[in-house]
């Protein structure tokens, strides 16, 4: 994983709400491809005209948008399929942060998986945000700190958010999950013989 | 403490506390299906790790796989290469492989319980958010993504935070024509795609457990719709009937054993939920989704509703439809009974019934593409694909097909489709697809009449 600290730049705004995980990369994407070269196929329902060309109605494809950092979207961020894709995507394109109201279940774990920060704010700050973005596009930026647990809006001010402990340390550290679970494989393997001996039925039943 | 089904089985398999509500839990079966399946085998090796179960591993190739007749490995090519994959991974792991064709093949969602491989009691996982299906029976199952996958294949462990507890009760009697599917429809529409978020459902009240089990499945299908990895219902007299005799079913002693431990299961009288929501089963009419989220929609009597906000107002454009107008009679092109959620044989069962000796309206195509190779048989030894045929529906090979477009079978843009699937994005169902999300029945009658119909008044 990807190890997070801070990132400092712009903020693209998608504030509709309930963007599932299908509009941010189409499933077909994924049949047989790799992690890596997702970005271009990001939001292309969305992003492209029917002739391949960019939608200049796509937030994204505004100058000022391409190359943002942080994008600001609306309440239920990432749900749907539990596609970890999405999440590759979103980095292929150079996000490294999501603000939003709150986001999928799934999407919200997969982001800590990978090192993209998923930030919840209250939903009218988001749209200040966005406001001060649209007004300055290209110069207002947005700093988002991981450690201090805080955005730092357009105009200076410092916003605590909320994340999970455990969730934050492995993510400031790229820390590798299932090299730390490994350590404990006795526990795991006393924890299995046990359960055998209570539960023969959920064991025998598939051996 | 009074705890609830939720409780008792996370509590079962904590391997290790690891503390401010962590948990390092057991995960008792692993579930996978071509596209995520092959993904996580390939990356648990290019790792260095090795299956840390391959027993308690099953896997069968459902998303990418063609549903035509006759169909093989390569009918739709740009699948191939995975379920190959697939297939090598499987007999290098020694994990068992449903393939094509083969009983037990299936949607990964629709073979498990008929199997089975997902009891009462146990967890799940399988890297596919509508693995909440699963919990009908009883289980904890849950979706995860590519790296949460990853870790249980290496580990057999997962590492979870412990969601709260969400009740939902339906209570009363079903009216004629309304389905688990209406049932769960009309929650979402009441409370929202977000309401699940964070919460483990369980489904509770009368009408629940009147429920048949495959009825059950199809509630907790659409869980993760109303945001909640997790939908479970108590396991009862009518899940044991279901499962015993099964495949993977204990069997004898062990499964008197089982039984005891399975009838301990259901929550206490006075267990505590965080949320609860009650829902009078009576008062729910056929539903229909008209926009792009499972929460837009309305009963089938009812208008196209105004537009609340831009959302809204994007969807009535996608979707091709006007405010205010009834949704009812709205011409359809395309009508897809399948998919996780309904394509059992009580769905069949449900959707053929409607039929009786009438014949799909000219210009629609009707598919019907059975959840599992065991529901396919057991349809046509009943007739069942002999009275779609009949009337005009084409009867298929099992997979996902049309609920998500990546394997080749798409709805044409601009087309209109009624499906018993759960997803009515943009795009799900191939690019400019426009999808109404209803029960088998609803699906049916929209086939006969070639519009949008209320089942209730086809007689
Ligand atoms: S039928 Fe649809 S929702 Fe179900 S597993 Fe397949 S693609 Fe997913």
């Amino acid at each position: 994983m990807q190890p997070f600290r801070t990132v400092t730049g712009i903020a693209a705004p998608l504030l509709r709400a309930n963007i599932d995980t299908d509009m941010i990369i189409p499933v077909q994407r994924l049949v047989g491809a790799s992690r890596d070269g997702l970005g271009p196929y990001g939001f292309e329902r969305f992003r492209y005209l029917a002739d391949g060309s960019d939608n200049p109605e796509f937030p994204l494809n505004r100058k000022a948008f391409r190359t943002a950092p942080i994008l600001l979207a609306g309440e239920n961020f990432g749900c749907g399929s539990s596609r970890e894709g999405a999440v590759w995507t979103l980095m292929g394109m150079g996000l490294r942060c999501v603000i939003a109201p709150s986001f999928g279940d799934i999407f919200h774990n997969n982001c800590f998986q990978n090192g993209l920060l998923p930030v919840r704010l209250p939903e009218a700050l988001i749209r200040r945000i966005a406001e001060a973005v649209e007004a300055s596009p290209g110069n207002a930026r947005v700093t988002v700190d991981l450690e201090r647990q805080e955005v730092i809006t357009p105009w200076g001010e410092a916003v605590p958010f909320a994340v999970d402990a455990r969730k934050k340390q492995a993510m400031l550290e790229g820390l590798d999950e299932i090299a730390l679970t490994k350590q404990r494989a006795e526990e795991i393997a006393a924890w299995q013989a046990r359960d055998r001996a209570a539960r023969p039925w959920a064991w025998d039943s598939v051996s | 403490m009074a705890r609830t089904l939720f409780d008792k089985i996370w509590d079962s398999h904590v391997v290790a506390d690891l503390g401010e509500g962590w948990s390092l839990l057991h995960i008792d079966r692993v579930l996978l299906h071509d596209l995520s399946g092959a993904r996580a085998l390939r990356e648990v090796a290019e790792r260095g790790h090795a299956l840390a179960r391959p027993d308690l591993v099953f896997a069968t190739p459902d998303h990418a796989v063609s549903t035509a007749p006759g169909r093989t490995a390569e009918t739709f090519a740009g699948g191939a290469a995975t379920l190959h994959g697939l297939r090598q991974r499987a007999r290098e792991t020694g994990i068992r492989l449903f393939d094509l064709g083969q009983p037990g093949n299936g949607i990964v969602h629709v073979m498990a319980p008929e199997l089975a491989i997902v009891l009462p009691g146990l967890t799940l996982v399988c890297g596919d958010s509508h693995t909440c299906t699963n919990g009908g029976v009883g289980a904890l199952a849950f979706g995860v993504g590519a790296s949460e996958l990853t870790h249980v294949l290496a580990t057999q462990t997962l590492m979870q935070r412990r969601p709260r507890n969400l009740r939902l009760r339906y209570e009363g009697r079903l009216g004629a024509g309304v389905t688990a599917k209406d049932m769960i429809l009309a929650a979402i529409g009441r409370y929202g795609t977000a309401a699940g978020t964070g919460f483990a459902v369980e489904y509770a009240g009368s009408a629940v457990r009147a429920l048949p089990l495959e009825a059950r499945l199809t509630l907790c299908n659409l869980s993760i719709e109303m945001g909640a990895k997790m939908g479970m219902v108590a396991p009862d007299d009518t899940s044991f009937e279901y499962l015993a005799g099964r495949r993977f079913a204990p069997r004898g002693a062990q499964w008197e054993a089982a039984l005891a431990a399975w009838r301990a299961l259901p929550s206490d009288p006075d267990a505590h939920f965080d949320v609860e929501h009650s829902l009078d089963a009576s008062a729910i009419a056929p539903q229909i989704t008209w926009g792009n989220s499972p929460e837009q929609v309305v009963a089938v009597t009812d208008p196209v509703p105004q537009p609340r906000h831009a959302g809204d107002r994007a969807a009535l454009d996608y979707m091709g439809l006007e405010a205010g107008r009834p949704i009812a009679g709205t011409k359809v092109d395309w009508v897809f009974i399948g998919s996780c959620t309904n394509s059992r044989l009580s769905d069949l069962r449900e959707a053929a019934a409607v039929l009786g000796a009438r014949r799909v309206a000219p210009g629609v195509t009707a598919w019907v593409v059975p959840g599992s190779e065991q529901v396919k048989r057991d349809a046509e030894a009943e007739g069942l694909h002999a009275r779609f045929q009949a009337a005009g529906f084409e009867w298929r090979e099992p997979g996902c097909s049309l609920c998500v477009a990546a394997n080749g079978e798409t709805v044409p843009s601009g087309a209109r489709c009624v499906s018993t699937s759960n997803r009515n994005f943009v795009g799900r169902q191939g690019t400019g697809a426009r999808t109404h999300l209803a029960s088998p029945a609803m699906a049916a009658a929209a086939a006969l009449t070639g519009a949008i119909a209320d089942v209730r008044s086809l007689g």
